[in-house]
């Protein structure tokens, strides 16, 4: 029982990951109708920005800070130099472009940083594990992710549906041609959202990198699951994608935790083995399968489509 | 005598000296006279990767069947080359060597898995159905991941290629090329066939506006799920043919990527273009070698090629020579 709490923490905890890296994604998707497979390279550039500011300033908050604004700035750059030109275009344009993006950026990484990983280290305040039932200890940083990604959430909530800016994004999702023709600066607010984006993403990245290791190539698996998640949650419905990410996460740990022994209960062990991490790695892509099947539009449609 | 010498002057119609029609022909003569280059430098590199070369065309051939043609745009093409590819290596694990078993084996498994793929993922459209693809494709990935009897993640060896005694030896690297290129100018034939005939007709009329397709009285979903089956056969058999040419497979082969490969591939060369697909691969692939041979990292400016052509080079390389664009 104990154990089960752990690891749904652990999943929540992916879920929240998820959804930093989903909100960006489907703001991008859902505004702009941009397919953008570059995003897990700005998750990357995040995790290496930190490890390289942290190391430099001697200071993980410090460092994380300087990696968001460099991370804002490369997406804004990015915006202007190469995506502004895409929207034009058809879908699949945006995927021949953005996976050269993608191709683009771990080769730059590689340049910069080289091909080793590197890796981020915790301040050792963060290194304690705190009791959150009695009997059960949990680490400390992960707790922190979670209820920093849950501030991130809230703020984005009330920057979306509660301000001057959010209610632009939101006109700009449902008529461009209108918050154009009302003398908005589409421009600028399409360059305002994808360093949003930029930013959650990046701060995915670096709020990850003290757990995994920051290597190039560490985007490729989790966009997928971000698109995953965005699908799941309906194109451009934050709600959704929050949703959706907590789902996503829990099934994910959860299976990989739990998974294995249920099957050992029914198969030999061997079997059990060998069919569940294939399984829980499956099962999320089972999911959104049928979700796509049963609700193609996703479990919550933004309600501008 | 000028008058005799007259009738002997060959005419060619106009049309076959065209770029979009002398171009094509120049490939497919370069890509069949590889292995004497070979023979004659012996560059033996050379024939491996202009095999890869031709064995990827017939894969980027199938893809642009449903992407360009049916406008069904799978981004998990990669599935069906991984399918075909184990089809080859697990029956060879298992002791069945004859290519006359594992060949039908890598289409049929293919085939199947399209089968069930386009059954589910045909409802949806747009930016949906290249998710639902791809989700099909990492449930393919992580199931030969899982596969510890055939390498698991590592890959696995296979210790000889298929057997077709009496007909060709593809133990022969020479052999297995001219084998590869004769599938390819039998694929080209295949598709240029299928496109126009009838049904090929109902599929480009049902990218166009499906809804119109249906108010006359087909039933679209059929044609596509049809058209998408023929796909991944196709892709399959090209998948057999990796196996072979590499004598490896690895989970790898079908990470998401590789179908991002695919996609641009097709997307490069030229979309619902016969050609373009061969003229994609061969151009990204070489691009990729020549890069990685004069940079330490070709990333660097390949993907800024991709970008540039995604942005300016409307309908791809073959729209250069004046093919008719398709959206």
């Amino acid at each position: 029982m104990l154990y089960f709490i752990e690891q749904c923490l652990n999943g929540v905890q992916l879920g929240m990951l998820l959804f930093l890296l989903a909100a960006g994604l489907t703001l991008i998707f859902g505004i702009m109708d941009l397919v953008n497979l570059a995003h897990g390279s700005l998750y990357m550039l995040g995790a290496y920005f930190a490890a390289t500011f942290a190391a430099a300033t001697d200071s993980f908050v410090l460092g994380a800070l300087l990696a968001l604004a460099a991370t804002a700035v490369c997406g804004m750059v990015l915006e202007v130099i190469a995506i502004r030109p895409l929207y034009r275009r058809s879908h699949l344009d945006h995927v021949l472009g953005t996976f050269g993006l993608l191709l683009f950026f771990n080769e730059l990484v590689r340049l910069i940083w080289g091909p080793a990983g590197m890796t981020l280290s915790l301040p050792s305040a963060m290194l304690s594990a705190v009791q959150i039932i009695p009997g059960v200890y949990y680490p400390l940083y992960r707790l922190v992710i979670i209820l920093v990604a849950l501030a991130v959430a809230a703020l984005l909530y009330l920057l979306v549906m509660r301000t001057r800016l959010g209610m632009l994004i939101r006109a700009g999702a449902s008529n461009r041609e209108m918050v154009g023709a009302l003398g908005v600066n589409i421009k600028l607010l399409y360059t305002l959202v994808f360093g949003l984006g930029a930013t959650l993403a990046g701060f995915a990245g670096l709020m990850q990198a003290p757990i995994l290791t920051v290597q190039i190539g560490m985007g490729e698996n989790i966009l997928i699951l971000a698109f995953v998640v965005i699908i799941i949650g309906g194109i451009g419905s934050i709600r959704g994608a929050f949703v959706a990410a907590i789902v996503v996460g829990l099934i994910d740990t959860l299976g990989r935790a739990f998974l294995p022994d249920v099957l050992r209960s029914m198969l030999s062990t061997n079997a059990a083995l060998t069919l569940a991490p294939a399984i829980s790695s499956m099962s999320i892509y089972m999911l959104m399968a049928a979700v796509l099947v049963f609700r193609p539009e996703g479990l919550f449609p933004a309600a501008s489509r | 005598m000028k008058a005799a010498l007259k009738l002997f002057r060959v005419s060619l119609p106009a049309s076959w000296l065209a770029p979009r029609t002398a171009l094509p022909v120049a490939v497919l003569i370069i890509l069949g006279l590889v292995p004497i280059y070979t023979a004659v430098t012996g560059d033996a590199f050379m024939l491996t990767l202009f095999g890869r070369i031709v064995i990827l065309s017939i894969a980027a051939l199938s893809l642009n069947l449903i992407m360009g043609y049916g406008g069904m745009a799978s981004f998990g093409h990669a599935a069906y080359l991984g399918i075909g590819g184990y089809a080859v290596g697990i029956l060879w694990k298992e002791g069945i060597a004859s290519g006359f078993v594992q060949w039908p084996v890598a289409i049929a498994v293919s085939a199947l898995f399209a089968l069930a793929v386009g059954a589910l993922s045909l409802r949806t459209r747009g930016v949906y159905f290249i998710m639902i693809t791809l989700a099909f494709a990492q449930m393919v990935y992580y199931v030969a991941q899982g596969l510890d009897r055939y390498g698991g993640d590592d890959g696995l060896t296979i210790g000889s290629r298929s057997r077709f005694a009496g007909i060709v030896d593809i133990g022969n690297a020479t052999q297995l090329y001219y084998f590869c290129f004769a599938l390819l100018l039998a694929s080209l034939f295949l598709i240029s066939r299928l496109v126009n005939s009838r049904f090929g007709l109902v599929i480009q009329g049902t990218r166009s506006n499906e809804r119109r397709m249906r108010a006359i009285g087909f039933s679209t979903f059929r044609y596509k799920l049809v058209c998408f089956v023929i796909a991944g056969a196709l892709c399959g058999l090209s998948g057999a043919l990796l196996a072979n040419h590499t004598n490896f497979i690895s989970p790898s082969m079908m990470f998401w990527t590789r179908s991002g490969d695919l996609m641009v591939m097709v997307i490069l060369g030229g979309l619902g273009t016969l050609f373009g697909p061969v003229l994609g691969a061969v151009t990204y692939l070489l691009l990729e070698e020549a890069l990685s041979r004069v940079t330490e990292y070709p990333g660097l400016f390949l993907g800024p090629t991709l970008l540039l052509v995604a942005i300016f080079l409307h309908g791809g390389i073959q729209s250069l020579f004046g093919a008719p664009r398709r959206d």
